[in-house]
């Protein structure tokens, strides 16, 4: 079931047509990626959802109902342009920002309390933020934005800013809340980390989506029949051994062994190479490569371009 | 609505806690006390000795001017023409004028100077003159009873029959021989002085939504903040938290000003010149007639008359009336203004780019500033009329009109007239606040502001 959908949204700045006719389907208890180039409307929509901003046309619905005003006590948002009052101290502002989003006084000083020890915080309860590291003060911007236990969280370009230790940290907190029964919806420009997290995506060019759908049919989509075989050096070069239909890609040596990889002719299964090339070599391994999340995201977005 | 209370009381507090805050907490009345007491103080410490040259044309007051350290008087047998004339060329410091009248005793006198009077020359010249008038109808009085000794003297009627107040004009003598009507009164200082305190405080707690607002786009805060509230929520949470904190400096002014000036003055009446001294007036007042009688009676008005003119004009003044409309006016001039500043701190990314918004933003205050001096000259003439009307400008002259007394139903459409002026900024500020909060690196022009208006 879908938590969150927005079907055919316009938006239309003055010349330009930020968003045009988007739709994306969010199901319950993933972690939706949204994916595109700076530019292609993304911020937009993440600001629609946030009832940021009113659409033009197109319907809005939350767990399954139509998206209310109130809403927004169900829904956790890390923009991307993101601070916080740097001569407000961290403890009274963490307070005030839970409380904004529906907390009583009391509930939001126990969950905080929770939640900066978990990250070892709470000695900068009473410090102001413009004391604070930017790590630090983004830690207590991920906390007040989870606060209130949304039931969708909006996270754009959430890792900017982090160093490696603190990305880990995030991304496991991330998976907990996903764990947890959150739905996140992730907006960003690192592949690898969609990858890592994300269950579905949906990819914005040009202020239209121009894919969308679960990573790993995705994926299977742009695979292109390529194996990456390891074995012993042959005497014999490997364009005697295999037919003109054999694309040969790249062909090495790493470590001792020969590297290759072998883009298959369709309707040819990985079997029918190691047929050919075992009367002749040792084989150590045969990988399939699949695109990359990044490679898919050049090549959609380029092609597309090149098209118009 | 209880998320607007929040970000009211963050708005709020954030601002009393300041340093900023409390210094001008304590800066304020002291300048505040200052205005009223500085000219009390020097009044008391000059040790110049003043000349004054009097025209007599009554004969009345002749030898009644009695000098002293302070102030010397001598009498001129010219005409005023000739004496104005030979004023300029002489030391001396005020040409005292108490023209003849037809029938009744004289109760107006023409002070002419090249600056400003001392307060305390003119005060004691008014009680010399006050007295003798009140001596000469106590005699006459006194004379009436002899004859008719049937009905029994009652001296409260008497004492009220007698009371005079003598009313003495200004005039400045410019150094070319120009005459200029002075304005050393009470009322006058008031009025301007109020008019510059609205100014200050649209222009002071203005400027500091301004500042908030830019306050929270550049640190970036805003996006979280307005995903949980509406921008115009936001916006005016802001502008009523800042309106709270303008409130309760004017409060704090009001009350440590009070303490102050009760203070000085309690410490500095008493020993000031013979002018501002009662009991001394009331010894050389008294003439033949034996004081002890009449004059020190308990609650003789006297007393306060004979005191230091610059406090019975403070009393004179109806604080209520004054606190109230000021009040009102700093409130919605402030708020009309308050929210079109908050339209410019969003539009705008730093400080820096506001300047060419604020100038024409605050254009009609600095104007009403200006013709201020000419509004106190005719306080009900047109100009001021039109300017105390036009929402604009008209918490600054309606401000400096209500000491000279405006009738009220002119006061009613000022303040209606302002409140519509209050919503329409209000209106329009909401919307150009929620675009351009959420627009970074653009540099915003009339042009775009007025599309932003129109979405």
């Amino acid at each position: 079931m879908d938590l969150f959908s927005a079907s055919n949204i316009t938006k239309q700045y003055a010349a330009h047509r930020a968003l045009d006719e988007v739709s994306i389907h969010v199901p319950e208890g993933s972690i939706f990626g949204l994916l595109g180039p700076n530019g292609a409307g993304k911020t937009t929509l993440i600001r629609i959802i946030n009832q940021i901003i009113a659409p033009d046309t197109g319907e809005l619905m939350f767990q399954g109902r139509r998206l209310q005003p109130l809403d927004v006590e169900n829904i956790g948002y890390l923009p991307e342009e993101r601070g916080l009052y740097k001569k407000m101290k961290v403890g009274e502002q963490a307070l005030y920002l839970a409380q904004l989003k529906g907390l009583s006084r009391k509930e939001a000083e126990k969950r905080l309390s929770h939640w900066f020890s978990k990250f070892e915080i709470m000695g900068w309860w009473n410090r102001k933020v413009e004391e604070l590291s930017k790590g630090m003060q983004q830690k207590v911007q991920f906390i007040v934005t989870v606060i209130h236990e949304p039931r969708l969280l909006i996270f754009d370009e959430p890792f900017s800013g982090f160093d490696p230790i603190n990305v880990n940290l995030l991304k496991e907190e991330i998976l907990n809340l996903k764990a947890n029964g959150s739905t996140i919806i992730f907006s960003t420009h690192n592949m690898a980390s969609v990858e890592e997290l994300c269950d579905h995506i949906a990819l914005i060019n040009n202020s239209r989506k121009i894919l969308d759908g679960d990573v790993r049919s995705i994926k299977k989509e742009y695979a292109t029949n390529t194996f990456e075989v390891r074995f012993n050096l042959a005497e014999q070069d490997l364009h005697t051994i295999l037919p003109d239909t054999f694309r040969i890609l790249k062909n090495g040596v790493d470590n001792d062994l020969q590297v290759a990889r072998i883009k298959l002719p369709e309707e040819t299964k990985p079997n029918d190479l190691l047929a050919l090339l075992m009367p002749h070599v040792t084989i150590h391994s045969l990988n399939e490569i699949i695109p990359s999340m990044n490679d898919i995201f050049i090549h959609v977005v380029t092609q597309k371009e090149v098209a118009e | 609505m209880k998320k607007i209370l929040l970000i009211i009381q963050r708005e709020y507090l954030t601002r009393v806690k300041k340093r900023s805050f409390i210094i001008m907490t304590i800066l304020g009345p002291l300048l505040m006390a200052g205005i009223f007491v500085v000219p009390i103080y020097l009044a008391t410490t000059t040790n110049e000795t003043k000349q004054v040259a009097v025209i007599d044309e009554t004969g009345l007051f002749f030898g009644k001017f009695k000098n002293s350290d302070n102030i010397q008087f001598h009498y001129l047998e010219t005409d005023i023409n000739t004496a104005k004339d030979a004023f300029g060329k002489s030391d001396d410091y005020a040409l005292l004028y108490i023209p003849q009248t037809e029938v009744a005793l004289p109760t107006n006198a023409i002070l002419y100077a090249g600056t400003q009077v001392n307060i305390n020359v003119k005060s004691y010249i008014r009680n010399v003159m006050s007295k003798r008038i009140e001596d000469l109808k106590l005699e006459a009085q006194l004379a009436d009873l002899t004859k008719d000794d049937q009905s029994p003297i009652n001296l409260d009627d008497l004492l009220r029959s007698i009371k005079t107040s003598v009313d003495i004009s200004t005039i400045k003598i410019g150094s070319d021989g120009q005459e200029e009507k002075s304005y050393t009164e009470v009322s006058m200082i008031l009025a301007i002085f109020g008019a510059i305190l609205i100014y200050f405080f649209i222009f002071m707690f203005g400027s500091q939504v301004m500042r908030g607002v830019i306050e929270e786009k550049t640190s970036r805060i805003v996006e979280v903040i307005i995903s949980s509230v509406k921008p115009f929520q936001l916006m005016m949470g802001k502008i009523i938290g800042v309106a709270l904190v303008g409130l309760t400096q004017f409060a704090l002014w009001v009350v440590l000003t009070f303490i102050i000036i009760t203070g000085v003055t309690s410490t500095f009446i008493g020993k000031s010149v013979p002018g501002a001294n009662p009991k001394q007036l009331i010894e050389q007042s008294a003439g033949g007639f034996d004081p002890g009688q009449v004059i020190n009676l308990p609650g003789e008005p006297q007393e306060e008359e004979g005191a230091n003119e610059v406090l019975s004009a403070i009393n004179s003044i109806d604080f209520p009336v004054m606190i109230g409309s000021f009040l009102f006016f700093f409130l919605f001039g402030y708020l009309m203004y308050a929210a079109l500043f908050a339209a410019i701190g969003g539009a705008v990314d730093s400080e820096a780019d506001t300047q060419q918004f604020i100038l024409p933003l605050t254009a009609p205050l600095i104007f009403a500033i200006v013709v201020a001096q000419f509004i106190v000259q005719d306080p009900s003439g047109p100009m001021a009329f039109w300017l105390s009307i036009i929402p604009f400008t008209s918490p600054v002259v309606m401000m400096i009109r209500i000491p000279f007394g405006v009738p009220i139903y002119e006061v009613a459409l000022s303040m209606a007239i302002l409140l519509l002026g209050f919503l329409a900024t209000t209106w329009m500020a909401a919307r150009i606040y929620r675009t351009g909060i959420l627009m970074y690196g653009k540099k915003i022009s009339y042009k775009e502001l007025w599309k932003w208006l129109r979405h």
